[in-house]
């Protein structure tokens, strides 16, 4: 009863920060509602006693993913005129689209695949049973060469993206911490004796 | 007890735990008010003055004055900024530093929530914490703000990744993500040489630095730095508002020694074998961290901004990457001193 309660408010909340995100005018608030649906996504999760899911996403989306979106969306400049523009051209194909993303999740949510009888509600776990442990246990032993190919693959994209976009200036200017380290006295400093300009006079 | 637990009925156990909430946070908001006091004499003494000294017997009223003083001030809010966000943003940046208090073992049986994957709340609940620096930044419609902002966002992701990593050693230590786990398996017969920090030396290092750079203090506070941006991201801040920056501020700075303390130093475990555990030593030790803190700050001059980065990135990582390594196949070997791993 209580959990059911909790689940509608969850859900609803979501709802209308999913809605907000796309509605929303401001680009910052659209990005802060949608850590909003994160964050109540993540409840959900935490309900469906999927703990290491739920704590993951606050981990990575709240805590990594969107602050560099904040990052980025907070020095943009938008325009909202210019965004309006074309509004009615994109219509259609949006609509279309949005049309085939509905047709898809139903096909899946609807079919026999996913109901409550192939998918049973799952039953309360004892307090010691570690989601976190058996997630990994399944993750290094019996998905261990999937995991390991996607790793490879998002390093990659990592290298490629860092590839294509640095550019190195020619007249940048930039310290070598090893080589400042390295400096002794005697690269640096010469010491020179010059003699006395005046000779003091002892006697003043 | 048993009296009030049949007058409230099925209330009892939310009402329990909001009592228990609040005998942690009220003794913490102590806290942080005389850590404050603390930091202003210790530094004092280290640069040979006497620090405040005129409110009450030898200044042990001053933050009770400082607290007065900034709760009848005005919040201002300036024109052009958002309000609502304006006046999240502190609540935004106080609610981690609190939160993460949850799951945090004081003895054997003091802890409020001990679940299973405590490690991974308190990461992901402190990650939350720049949301709040980010907003104040934003929010407030001024440059100085605004860069303040920026600073910490990319400093605290940054070093939140060289803080995990060192986390990590903790995990493998221990084989769980329960405090009260990790603590317990520091014990040994060795006292102090069996907690985590001996082996775990290099990262205890990083993860203490990255904590005094989490928390934006001295030498890590960009996000303020006042010879360059005024205050950074909270100029535009008066009155509570600022008031509640300060407060998340130093009970992050309790929250991390506290980490520190579990997860590298024993928590409640004495540091003789012949000494009883107890809270008193969790004491100790986040009173010695919390010193590391104020002594940093007095002693060291504010780090470069790409210095910064470069520390985060090139240094820290790495250290952490090679010791997982170094850790990972000691472990294995038959010259591993600190029991079954």
């Amino acid at each position: 009863m209580f959990q059911t309660v909790v689940f509608y408010v969850f859900a609803a909340i979501l709802l209308f920060a999913a809605v907000r995100v796309v509605t929303a005018r401001n680009p910052v608030h659209a990005t802060l509602f949608l850590v909003l649906a994160f964050a109540t996504a993540s409840g959900l999760w935490m309900l469906l006693e999927a703990e290491f899911l739920a704590i993951a996403m606050v981990l990575v989306y709240i805590g990594a993913v969107m602050v560099l979106f904040l990052f980025v969306v907070m020095m943009l400049d938008v325009n909202i005129d210019r965004l309006r523009e074309g509004y009615w051209d994109y219509l259609a194909p949006g609509l279309a689209i949005a049309g085939m993303m509905v047709a898809e999740m139903a096909v899946v949510l609807v079919g026999r695949k996913f109901g409550l009888l192939t998918m049973p509600a799952p039953s309360p776990k004892p307090a010691d049973y570690s989601n976190t442990r058996e997630i990994g246990a399944v993750l290094y032993t019996q998905y261990v060469y999937a995991f390991e190919l996607a790793a490879v693959v998002l390093l990659v994209a990592i290298v490629a993206a860092i590839a294509l976009t640095l550019r190195r200036r020619k007249d940048s200017k930039f310290q070598d911490p090893a080589r400042q380290v390295a400096v002794r006295k005697q690269d640096r400093i010469r010491i020179v004796s010059m003699p006395a300009e005046k000779t003091v006079s002892r006697d003043s | 007890m048993e009296f009030f637990e049949q007058l409230l009925g099925p209330a009892w156990p939310a009402v329990w735990t909001l009592v228990k909430i609040v005998a942690i946070v009220l003794p913490l908001m102590g806290m942080v008010a005389y850590l404050t006091l603390a930091e202003r004499k210790v530094i004092g003494y280290m640069q040979v003055r006497l620090g405040p000294n005129r409110v009450g017997p030898k200044g042990l009223l001053q933050p009770i004055a400082d607290a007065l003083k900034l709760l009848t001030k005005e919040v201002i809010i300036p024109s052009g900024a958002n309000k609502f966000l304006f006046v999240f943003a502190p609540v935004m940046s106080i609610m981690p530093a609190l939160a993460a208090w949850a799951v945090i073992p004081f003895s054997p049986e003091l802890v409020l929530a001990d679940i299973d994957a405590g490690l991974l709340y308190v990461l992901a609940i402190t990650s939350m914490g720049v949301y709040g620096v980010i907003i104040a930044g934003w929010a407030s419609n001024s440059k100085y703000a605004f860069l303040g902002g920026l600073r910490s966002a990319a400093q605290i992701v940054s070093y939140e990744i060289a803080m995990g990593f060192a986390l990590v050693g903790v995990l493998m230590m221990s084989r769980s993500l329960n405090l009260s786990d990790i603590v317990q398996r520091q014990a040994g017969g060795l006292g102090a040489l069996s907690w985590n920090w001996v082996p775990l030396f290099p990262m205890f290092l990083v993860y203490l630095i990255s904590g005094v750079a989490e928390t934006n203090r001295a030498p890590f506070d960009v996000a303020e730095g006042e010879s360059e941006i005024v205050a950074g991201f909270h100029v535009e801040y008066s009155g509570m508002a600022f008031a509640i920056f300060f407060l998340a501020e130093y009970a992050n700075m309790i929250l991390v020694s506290t980490l520190c303390a579990v997860m590298f130093l024993g928590g409640w475990l004495s540091p003789a074998p012949f000494l009883p555990d107890g809270f008193p030593w969790l004491a100790a030790k986040v009173a010695f961290v919390l010193f590391l803190f104020l002594w940093f700050r007095a002693t060291f001059p504010r780090y470069r901004y790409d210095q910064i980065m470069r520390l985060g990135w090139k240094v820290f990582i790495p250290v952490t990457l090679v010791w997982l390594i170094v850790i990972g196949a000691w472990m294995q070997t038959p010259w591993w001193p600190w029991g079954q791993a």
